[in-house]
C-alpha cells in the first residue's frame, strides 16, 4: 500500500477511528457534550479531507475501491447529512433518559459502511458496505429502549433486511458463477462481448434487485418502511432516508451504468414497473395516513419511484439531474425530520397529525419550515423542490421516457394532496399542544436548511454546473 | 432594472410586513401601501417618459440564471404590461386599504401573502422566460390557498383546495408543454433555451402544435375561466375574505387572458387559428350560462363571482376574434372588468362587514341605511350590465364589433349576453338597495376610508368609459405586434405538405 493509496483512505479511516476514541473515551469518563463535540470535529475533518484527495484521483485502490470524481461526490453528500443528522440528534437525545453517547459510536460505523458503499467497484466491499450500514442501522432504529414501537420496528428491521441480504449474496453469487468475476469493471467488460446477457445473470440481476429495492424501499419491496419510520428516532429515521438510501443509490448507478442495465429490455421493463408502483403506491397510501412519519415514509418510497425512472435514460445529464433532485430531497427531509425531532420530547413523539394543528401560531418559524420542506416535497416554485422536479422531468423527457414522466406528473397531483392537508393543519384555528423549548442549535440547523432550500430554488446554477463537473460515470 | 426594483420591493415589503406583525396590527399594512404606492409611482414616473417610444419593448433586460438548461431572466415590458402592471399595482393598494378594518388576526402573515401574490402577478406580466413565467404563475398559488383558507369564510377549507388543485393540475399541463416546446425547438434550431423571443416562430407540425397549445390552454382557461372548467371560480370568490376577492376577480382571471394574448396567440399561429370557432363558441357558451347562473343565486358573492365568468366569457370570445378591435376591447374588458367586479365584491364585503350575510334574501331596502353605499353599487350595477358612458360599455362594444367582423353568429349570440347582465344587475339592486326590508339591519353608511376607495373607482371607471383612448394608443402596439406575429406565421405557411413531411423528421426524435 502505497502513501497515495493511504491518504485516498483518509476518510474512511477517520470514520473507523472516530468511534474506537469515543468507546474508550466513554469507558472512562461520560459526557455527552464532549463526546458530541468530538463526533462533530471528526465528521467535519472527514469531508475536510475530502479536498485533499481530489488530486490524486481517478484512483483505484485494490480491485475493491475505485476513487474518482462521482465516488467523492457521494462522499461528500454522505457526510454533509451525516453531519446534519448529527446535528439534529443533539437535541432529541439530550432530553432522553439513560445512555446515550454509544448513540454516536453507532452513528459512525452506520456512516463507515454507507461511505464504504460510495467507492465499492467489487460485489465484496459493496456487500461489507452493506452489512456495516445495516447492522448499525438495527441498534439505532431500536435505541429507545424504552419505547416498544422503537423495539419493534428494529426487530422488524432485523428480520427483512436479513432477508433482503440473503437475496442480495445469492444474487451476487449467481452473477460470479456466470462471469467469474465480482469487480463491476471486469463484469462490465466480459457483457460488452456478449450479445445477449445470460439467463442466469439476469436471474441474479433480478435476486440483487430485490436486496436493492429492500434497502431504497421501493414497490414490492416498502412494506417495512413506515412502521420503522414511526417507530425509530425522529433523527434516526431522517438518516435512513437520507445517508442509507444515498449510499445505495450511489452504488446501484455504478453498478447499473456498468451493466449497462438500461439496454435491455427486460430490466428496462421491470425497472419502469417498479419505479411506476413506487409512485403510485407510495402517494396513494401517503393520502391516508394520520401520523406525519408514516407520511413522509410513504412520500420516500413514491420520491425513490420517481428518482430510479432517470436511470434510465442511461445517460450522464439524467445522472445529473437524479444527483440534483437528490441532495434537495436530503435536504427537505431532513428540515422536516429535524422539525419532527426538535419538537418531540420524552413524553410525547411529535408525530400525529393532530398535535401539529395550529402549530403555526405557536411556534410559526418551526411551522414555516416545515411548510416550506413541504412546499418543496411537492415541488413548488422559490423552494429547490421544484427545480428539482423541473430538471428530473426535463431529462426524462429529452431522454423519451414519456409515459414514466407523465405518470410522474399525475403523482405530483396526488403528493400536493396530502402535503397541503399537513400544512392545512398548521395553519389552522387550534390550539398545538406541543411546545418544547428548543435550543439554539437546532434553530441554528434547521435555518441553514431553510437557507439551503430557498437558496437551490431561487439560484440553483452554482450547483448544477458542479454536478455536471462532477457527476460523471 | 426598474422591472427588477419592482419585484424586489414588492418581495422586500412582503417579509417586512410578515416580521413587523409581530409588533403592532398597523406596521404591515403601513409597509405594504408603501411598497405598493412606490412601485406605483417608479411605474408611472416610467409612463410619462417614454410613451412616446414606439419600439416593441419598452423596457428589456436579460440575465442569466440556469445557463445549463438555457434558463434566463428576462424580464420586458411593453404597453400591455404596462397597463396590466397599473391596474395590479392600484388594486394591490385598494386591497390593502379595503382589509384595514376586516384582517384583524394575523395581520402581518396576511400582508405577506397578499404582496407575494401581487409580486407572482407583476412577475407574470412581465416574464418573456417561460420557465420564469411558469415559476411566477405557480408562485401566485400558495399565498393564494393561506389567503383563502386562513382568512376565508365558512367553507373556506374546501373552497382553498379546490382552487389549489385546479390551477396546480392545469399549470402541470401547461408546464408539459412548456417542455414540449423547448425540444420542439432544440430539435429544430439545435439551440434549447426557454425565451421567449427565440420561440416565436418554432416551425412544427398542426398535430404537435395543437397538443402543445392544448397544455397552454388548460392553464389559461382554467384560471380565466371558460364554461366547463369554471368549478373552482365561485367557490374560491366566495369563501375569501374581501381582499382575496377582490384580487382574484380582478387579477388572477386577467392572468389567463393575458397568457393567452401573449403566449397562446403568437406562438402558436395555426393552431390557434383553428381553436378559434372552439374558443368563440365557448365564450359564448361563458357569457350565457354565466349569466344565468348568476341570475339564480342567492349569495351576494358567489353571484358577482359568476357574473365574472360572463363577463370573462367576452375576452376570450374577442381573444379569438383575431383582429385590433377586438383586441382593443379585450384589452379594455381586462381593466373594466377588474375594476367594476373589484368594486362590486367590495361593496358584498362591507355589507357582510354590517350585517354578517351573504344572503341577498335577508337583505332588501338597505338603500334608506346606507344612501352612499347604495349610490356606489347602483353605478357599478350600471358598470356590469354595459351602461354607455362607463368602462366595460367601450370594452363589450369594441369585443362584439370585432367579432363581428370574424364570426357573425357568434357575435349576435354573445349579444345575448347583454341582455341577461341587465337582468343580473338589475337582480342586485332590486334585491339589496331597493324593495322592503326583509330584516332591521342596524348598519352604518360607508366610512371616509370606504368612500375614498369607493370613489376612486368610481372615477376611473367613468374616465375609461368617457376617455378610452389613451389605453387604446398604449396597448396598439403591442396588440399589433401579437397580431402580426399570430397573421404573420399563417401567411408563411406555403406549402403545407412538404413543410409537415419535412419538420416530422426533426421533431421528437433525440439521441
Amino acid at each position: 500500500m502505497t502513501n497515495i493509496d493511504l491518504m485516498s483512505l483518509t476518510p474512511f479511516l477517520i470514520l473507523a477511528i472516530a468511534p474506537i476514541i469515543i468507546m474508550m473515551v466513554i469507558s472512562i469518563f461520560r459526557n455527552y457534550e464532549v463526546v458530541f463535540g468530538f463526533s462533530i470535529l471528526s465528521v467535519v475533518a472527514a469531508i475536510a479531507s475530502i479536498i485533499f484527495i481530489l488530486p490524486v484521483i481517478p484512483h483505484s485502490i485494490t480491485p475493491l475501491f475505485i476513487i474518482d470524481r462521482y465516488s467523492l461526490f457521494f462522499l461528500g453528500i454522505i457526510l454533509v447529512s451525516a453531519l446534519f443528522v448529527l446535528f439534529l440528534s443533539y437535541d432529541y437525545l439530550k432530553q432522553l433518559e439513560g445512555i446515550r453517547e454509544e448513540y454516536y459510536i453507532i452513528l459512525f460505523t452506520a456512516t463507515l459502511g454507507a461511505a464504504l458503499l460510495a467507492v465499492a467497484n467489487h460485489f465484496i466491499l459493496f456487500f461489507l458496505g452493506i452489512e456495516t450500514l445495516t447492522l448499525s442501522l438495527y441498534i439505532l432504529i431500536a435505541f429507545e429502549k424504552s419505547k416498544d414501537s422503537s423495539i419493534e420496528a428494529g426487530i422488524k428491521y432485523l428480520v427483512l433486511a436479513s432477508v433482503s441480504s440473503a437475496f442480495l449474496l445469492f444474487g451476487m453469487g449467481l452473477i460470479y458463477l456466470t462471469f467469474g468475476s465480482m469487480q463491476f469493471s471486469a463484469i462490465e467488460y466480459s457483457i460488452i462481448h456478449l450479445k445477449q446477457l445470460p439467463l442466469l445473470f439476469i436471474f441474479g440481476l433480478g435476486m440483487m434487485l430485490v436486496g436493492i429495492g429492500f434497502k431504497l424501499a421501493l414497490v414490492p419491496f416498502h412494506m417495512w418502511t413506515p412502521d420503522v419510520y414511526q417507530g425509530a428516532p425522529a433523527p434516526v429515521s431522517s438518516y435512513i432516508v437520507t445517508v442509507s438510501k444515498g449510499a445505495v443509490m450511489a452504488v446501484f448507478i455504478r453498478f447499473f451504468f456498468n451493466i449497462k442495465g438500461f439496454d435491455n429490455s427486460s430490466i428496462f421493463i421491470v425497472i419502469s414497473g417498479i419505479a411506476i408502483l413506487s409512485m403510485f403506491v407510495g402517494n396513494l397510501l401517503a393520502i391516508q395516513q394520520k401520523n406525519i412519519k408514516r407520511l413522509l415514509a410513504y412520500s420516500s418510497i413514491a420520491n425513490m419511484g420517481y428518482l430510479i425512472i432517470i436511470l434510465l435514460t442511461g445517460s450522464d445529464k439524467g445522472i445529473q439531474s437524479s444527483v440534483f433532485y437528490l441532495i434537495t430531497y436530503f435536504i427537505t427531509t431532513i428540515g422536516a425530520f429535524g422539525v419532527i425531532s426538535l419538537l418531540s420530547t420524552q413524553e410525547q413523539e411529535a408525530e400525529m397529525l393532530e398535535d401539529y394543528k395550529g402549530l403555526f401560531w405557536k411556534r410559526p418559524w418551526m411551522a414555516g419550515v416545515l411548510t416550506l420542506c413541504l412546499l418543496s416535497l411537492a415541488g413548488i416554485p422559490i423552494t429547490a423542490g421544484f427545480i428539482a422536479k423541473f430538471y428530473l422531468i426535463l431529462e426524462g423527457m429529452k431522454a423519451g421516457l414519456y409515459i414514466l414522466i407523465f405518470s410522474m406528473i399525475i403523482n405530483s397531483v396526488i403528493g400536493l394532496y396530502y402535503y397541503l392537508r399537513v400544512i392545512t393543519g398548521m395553519f389552522s384555528i387550534a390550539n398545538s399542544n406541543i411546545l418544547p423549548p428548543v435550543s439554539i442549535l437546532g434553530k441554528l440547523t434547521l435555518f441553514v436548511i431553510t437557507a439551503g432550500i430557498l437558496v437551490l430554488g431561487v439560484y440553483p446554477g452554482w450547483l448544477i454546473g458542479f454536478i455536471v463537473k462532477y457527476i460523471i460515470l | 432594472m426598474i422591472l427588477v426594483y419592482l419585484l424586489l420591493t414588492l418581495l422586500a415589503g412582503a417579509f417586512l410586513a410578515w416580521i413587523s406583525g409581530n409588533l403592532s396590527q398597523v406596521l404591515p399594512r403601513v409597509i405594504s401601501l408603501i411598497a405598493l404606492i412606490a412601485d406605483l409611482i417608479f411605474i408611472s414616473s416610467y409612463l410619462l417618459q417614454s410613451v412616446a417610444s414606439s419600439g416593441k419593448w419598452l423596457i428589456d433586460i436579460q440575465y442569466n440564471w440556469i445557463p445549463q438548461l438555457g434558463i434566463g431572466i428576462h424580464f420586458a415590458l411593453d404597453g400591455l404590461s404596462l397597463v396590466m402592471l397599473l391596474l395590479t399595482l392600484f388594486l394591490g393598494i385598494i386591497s390593502v386599504l379595503i382589509s384595514w378594518k376586516e384582517i384583524n388576526s394575523k395581520v402581518g402573515f396576511f400582508h405577506f401573502n397578499l404582496l407575494l401574490i401581487l409580486a407572482g402577478i407583476v412577475g407574470v406580466f412581465l416574464s418573456l422566460d417561460l420557465f420564469l413565467f411558469y415559476f411566477f404563475w405557480e408562485l401566485m398559488l400558495v399565498p393564494m390557498y393561506f389567503l383563502i383558507g386562513i382568512w376565508g369564510h365558512e367553507n373556506r377549507t374546501k373552497a382553498a383546495y379546490k382552487f389549489f388543485l385546479y390551477t396546480q393540475a392545469s399549470g402541470l399541463l401547461m408546464f408539459i408543454s412548456i417542455l414540449a416546446l423547448y425540444f420542439v425547438h432544440g430539435n429544430s434550431t439545435g439551440i434549447y433555451t426557454f425565451n421567449y423571443t427565440q420561440l416565436l416562430g418554432t416551425q412544427m407540425p398542426a398535430t404537435t402544435g395543437i397538443l402543445i397549445m392544448s397544455g397552454f390552454l388548460a392553464a389559461f382557461l382554467v384560471k380565466l375561466p371558460v364554461v366547463p372548467l369554471h368549478n373552482w371560480l365561485p367557490d374560491a370568490h366566495s369563501e375569501a375574505p374581501t381582499a382575496g376577492s377582490l384580487i382574484l376577480a380582478a387579477l388572477l382571471l386577467k392572468t389567463g387572458a393575458y397568457g393567452l394574448l401573449r403566449f397562446i396567440v403568437p406562438l402558436f399561429p395555426n393552431a390557434s387559428a383553428s381553436f378559434a370557432p372552439i374558443g368563440m363558441g365557448l365564450g359564448v357558451i361563458g357569457i350565457l350560462y354565466g349569466a344565468k347562473l348568476a341570475f339564480a343565486q342567492t349569495d351576494l358573492k358567489r353571484l358577482i363571482a359568476y357574473t365574472s365568468v360572463s363577463h370573462m366569457g367576452f375576452v376570450i370570445l374577442g381573444i379569438f376574434s383575431f383582429n385590433e378591435l377586438a383586441y382593443q376591447g379585450v384589452v379594455m374588458q381586462m381593466i373594466a372588468h377588474g375594476i367594476s367586479t373589484g368594486a362590486l365584491f367590495i361593496m358584498a364585503g362591507q355589507l357582510t362587514e354590517r350585517i354578517h350575510t351573504r344572503d341577498i334574501n335577508k337583505m332588501g331596502g338597505l338603500w334608506e341605511k346606507a344612501p352612499f353605499m347604495g349610490a356606489i353599487g347602483l353605478i357599478f350595477s350600471m358598470a356590469s350590465l354595459g351602461l354607455p358612458g362607463l368602462g366595460n360599455f367601450i370594452a363589450e362594444l369594441l369585443i362584439l364589433l370585432g367579432a363581428f367582423k370574424a364570426n357573425v353568429l357568434m357575435s349576435v349570440l354573445a349579444c345575448l349576453g347583454l341582455i341577461g347582465a341587465t337582468l343580473y344587475s338589475l337582480r342586485i339592486l332590486q334585491k339589496v338597495f331597493y324593495g322592503k326590508k326583509n330584516t332591521d339591519w342596524d348598519m352604518n353608511d360607508l366610512t371616509f376610508r370606504e368612500k375614498t376607495v369607493s370613489i376612486s373607482l368610481v372615477l376611473i371607471i367613468v374616465v375609461l368609459g368617457l376617455f378610452p383612448q389613451p389605453v387604446f394608443d398604449l396597448a396598439k402596439p403591442a396588440l399589433l405586434k401579437t397580431l402580426d406575429d399570430h397573421k404573420g406565421k399563417i401567411m408563411l405557411k406555403g406549402d403545407p405538405a412538404k413543410d409537415e413531411s419535412q419538420l416530422k423528421n426533426s421533431l421528437f426524435v433525440y439521441k
